[in-house]
């Protein structure tokens, strides 16, 4: 976690990196730069439209619900109902991959399990509710319900061979990182 | 639709919790701002970039690699214009119907929205911040190998039941 620490130069180091490489695209290609701001001027529309209320239910999840008790529900212990929720959060989200993880960090100080936090990530990349049914109208039935299908054992795949294999030092620990700086 | 719908959850629960203690609500405020300050330059990262990326890797481009014959081959390069690439769910399905209709084949464009899903090589900065390096490359080269195996369950599938 980074966070807030260093200058804000340093900070935004790779946001100014990624806008000056823009710069030398807009000299050597203008048309694809021109492309490009249309891209962003799209992303940061809808970054601004849909991530507000996140961050809401993120600041009110972190202050409203007791870390016993979401322990509880989605910590080492709670088993199946612990991987529904998690799936179910995730699924239910709106919103791009990125904002994502800071609800992740919310889950992790107050004590979700590795696994559980895994699946709501791997839920929130792409077995989105939304998601589905614009996948549903583009390309059919078939396709979106495979995809749905053959996605949730990967999920949980993923989720155990992390769980097994990788230890998360931000996770199950009581003093983990808050959730900035 | 769905924005909405989480607007309106989101000022519900914000109305409940300054009724039930105004401290409080501040405090969630200020924390869900902190969060967003915290990870704004990631995000403008993320945008930025993806903006440069899209303006490269266009539907024309990605349909002249990933026709129905180009094989193995096409697979990759689709799998991996799908790691690299970012884009909400609206645009990227109907660019994937429009690749099948130009002649990319299921198993490619399985490939490219699976690993465009589940694979995020620019939001790596995000995740690596919030899970540390190795939990962020290990998930992400598992969600790639998955998404090849996803594509090839879905052409044997479509091509079975087509």
């Amino acid at each position: 976690m980074s966070g807030v620490s260093g200058g804000p130069l340093r900070r935004f180091a790779g946001a100014i990196g990624a806008v000056l490489l823009l710069g030398i695209v807009a000299i050597v290609a203008p048309h694809r730069a021109g492309e490009a701001v249309s891209t962003i001027g799209f992303s940061l529309t809808e970054m601004l439209l849909v991530i507000p209320p996140i961050f809401v239910l993120l600041g009110l999840m972190d202050v409203w619900v007791p870390r016993e008790q979401l322990m509880r529900h989605m910590g080492d212990k709670s088993r199946v109902r612990g991987a529904v929720l998690a799936f179910t959060m995730g699924s239910v989200a709106a919103g791009p991959l990125y904002a994502a993880f800071p609800v992740a960090t919310v889950l992790m100080r107050k004590g979700a399990s590795t696994f559980n936090v895994m699946v709501f990530v791997g839920a929130w990349s792409t077995t989105k509710i939304p998601m589905f049914l614009f996948e549903f109208a583009a390309l059919g039935g078939t396709f979106a319900i495979t995809r749905l299908l053959a996605n949730i054992p990967a999920i949980l795949l993923i989720a155990v061979v992390l769980t097994r294999l990788t230890p998360l030092p931000a996770i199950d620990r009581p003093d983990a990182p808050p959730v900035t700086n | 639709m769905f924005t909405i719908v989480f607007y309106i959850i989101a000022a519900t629960a914000l109305l409940l919790s300054a009724i039930s203690d105004r401290g409080r609500t501040a405090q969630a405020l200020h924390k869900a701002w902190r969060a967003f300050a915290g990870i704004l330059p990631e995000f403008l990262m993320i945008i930025v970039a993806t903006g440069l990326i899209l303006a490269f890797v266009t539907p024309t481009f990605i349909a002249t690699l990933v026709g129905e014959d180009s094989g193995v081959l096409g697979v990759l390069v689709a799998s991996l214009s799908g790691a690299v690439t970012l884009m909400p769910g609206f645009v990227a399905f109907p660019m994937a119907a429009l690749l099948l209709q130009k002649g990319a084949g299921i198993l490619q464009i399985g490939a490219f929205v699976s690993s465009l899903m589940m694979v995020g090589i620019v939001t790596f900065p995000v995740e690596r911040k919030t899970f540390g390096t190795r939990v962020a490359l290990t998930r992400n080269v598992l969600a790639w190998v998955f998404s090849l195996a996803i594509a090839g369950i879905l052409a044997v599938v479509l091509g079975v039941l087509a």
